[in-house]
């Protein structure tokens, strides 16, 4: 390893350090975000100077997307519009102080204690290849399970929270067209008994449906 | 082959994607002119550069309890991200950085939008401009997932993650031909992430321009090139993944890449006028129950030659 990854390395490391003990210093949860935000993004980069590009940059990829649906969710629940009413993301000061120190001198134990094995062979050129080849060879009944659990939870999750189905928004046969607002739908509030067709109370209005009334 | 590297070329990729992304707001307002049944001037045409110095001299803006440095930092992402995605595209035979994971750099640069667009919505603690952070946010969601897979057909047909790779794949075959489908999902992908056109959502009229409402001088010049160098950024990069790169006859590699580069972007420019906005909501359906099934079978199209050739 040259002596640019090596300073790479340590700075992308104190930045990613810096983001997560912002996370419990700032008030605001849009910043808290954006600052655990900045530290994964620093620890993509680790990952990408330690020679695995593929995973690096997904980290940041997947990151991004994450933690902006994330934000969406955090200050839809934390009631902080921008900060106005501080807030701390500190809860339970104590145990918390014992679990994190503990897991953290067991992880830095680790680094010392497990005996890593040394390079046998060249390093490959392309490590994407041996990546691919790694989760989807031996361990592909993991992975096709696991792709299986979260597919059902998504799908759950949206059934879950859809608050009308397509039967609200297309009429008992499909056949209706949904109205025209957001979230359109053939008139009829979720939950409601047909009573005999569901084409028979119109959306009216731009609302469109159920929605407003 | 790709020669990557050469020291000029990260100042050359900004420069270029600069002067793609000027004609492309040059064309806009030639259309615009014609449209109105004006004269195509090129007074008319260099209008909309008057908003430069104009935005340069502005009084900066200051409202009650903004986020200043979230608001900042989402505005400079916006154009940051569009530049940094070019590193990987190449031009010609050259390329500032031929990344083996270059689809996915552009693709991870593409997601700082979604960033930096919420950010700038948040910052400046108004209503309108938070509500159009948040109308990106709907609208990544729709479009996101059926732009990952129109670029996992691209990369799996050419079996690389590298840009180069996948345009000297296509010996003479155009991915754009034989997955016409990824193709096209690619382009509203482009459309969506410069939020122009029929994906103008979160910069609506009915919001009072939305995520661009509460901003002025630097921060708008700023946030309003960013739209037009993600649409060139997007061009550029169709034409190492769907239409073969610089390959081509007669022509030198880098002229090949320019005509194509202009080509796609002037069907862009195009196509965003004919279309009017639509709502996230909308899209989104399509988006999750037409465009993804059919970008996932797309993608099984390229895998399965890919399993035929062995």
């Amino acid at each position: 390893m040259g002596v640019t990854s090596v300073v790479l390395l340590w700075v992308l490391g104190a930045c990613a350090l810096t983001g997560g003990v912002l996370v419990f210093t700032l008030n605001s949860m849009a910043r808290v975000t954006f600052a655990l935000l900045g530290s994964l993004v620093c620890v993509g980069g680790v990952v990408t100077v330690l020679g695995l590009p593929y995973l690096g940059v997904v980290t940041v990829l997947m990151m991004v997307m994450e933690m902006l649906i994330m934000a969406v969710f955090m200050i839809a629940y934390m009631m902080n519009p921008a900060g106005l009413m501080p807030m701390s993301m500190l809860h339970n000061t104590r145990g918390a102080l014992a679990v994190s120190g503990a897991v953290f001198g067991g992880l830095v134990a680790g680094v010392f204690l497990v005996p890593w094995p040394g390079r046998t062979g060249r390093r490959p050129e392309d490590t994407t290849f041996q990546v691919g080849a790694a989760l989807m060879g031996d361990q592909m009944l993991t992975m096709v399970t696991l792709g299986f659990v979260l597919l059902a939870t998504m799908v759950g999750t949206t059934v879950l929270a859809t608050r009308r189905g397509r039967y609200d928004r297309f009429g008992d046969d499909l056949d209706q067209r949904p109205g025209e607002g957001p979230g359109g739908g053939s008139g009829r509030r979720p939950g409601e008994d047909p009573g005999g067709g569901s084409g028979r109370r119109r959306a009216e209005g731009p609302g469109g449906g159920g929605a407003g009334r | 082959m790709v020669e990557a590297g050469a020291w000029w070329t990260p100042l050359a990729a900004p420069a270029l994607l600069l002067g793609l992304a000027a004609l492309a707001v040059a064309g806009d307002a030639a259309l615009d002119a014609r449209g109105a049944g004006r004269s195509v001037t090129p007074a008319g045409v260099l209008r909309p550069f008057l908003a430069v110095p104009r935005a340069l001299v502005e009084q900066p803006r200051r409202l009650p309890a903004s986020d200043r440095w979230l608001w900042r930092l989402g505005v400079v992402t916006v154009p940051v991200a569009a530049v940094l995605s070019t590193l990987v595209i190449p031009f010609g035979n050259h390329v500032a950085a031929d990344l083996s994971v270059g689809v996915v750099w552009f693709n991870a640069m593409e997601v700082m939008t979604w960033a930096g667009l919420w950010l700038a919505g948040w910052g400046p603690n108004a209503a309108f401009s938070l509500v159009g952070g948040y109308r990106f946010l709907a609208q990544g969601l729709a479009y996101e997932l059926p732009l990952m897979f129109a670029l996992i057909s691209a990369a799996t047909g050419a079996r690389s993650l590298r840009v180069s790779g996948v345009a000297e794949a296509q010996h003479g075959l155009w991915y754009a031909v034989w997955m016409p489908f990824a193709f096209a999902v690619y382009l509203a992908g482009v459309l969506a992430f410069s939020f122009l056109g029929p994906f103008a959502y979160p910069a609506g009229r009915d919001i009072a321009d939305g995520v661009l409402g509460e901003t002025c001088g630097v921060d708008r010049l700023l946030l309003r090139a960013g739209r037009w160098l993600w649409l060139a950024a997007g061009a550029a990069m169709a034409v190492p993944l769907f239409l073969g790169g610089g390959a081509g006859p007669w022509l030198p590699a880098w002229a090949w890449s320019l005509v194509k580069t202009l080509l796609v972007l002037g069907l862009l420019v195009w196509v965003m006028r004919r279309l009017p906005v639509v709502r996230a909501d909308r899209y989104v359906e399509v988006a999750w129950v037409v465009l993804l099934p059919a970008a996932i079978a797309q993608a099984l199209v390229p895998a399965l030659v890919g399993l035929g050739a062995g």
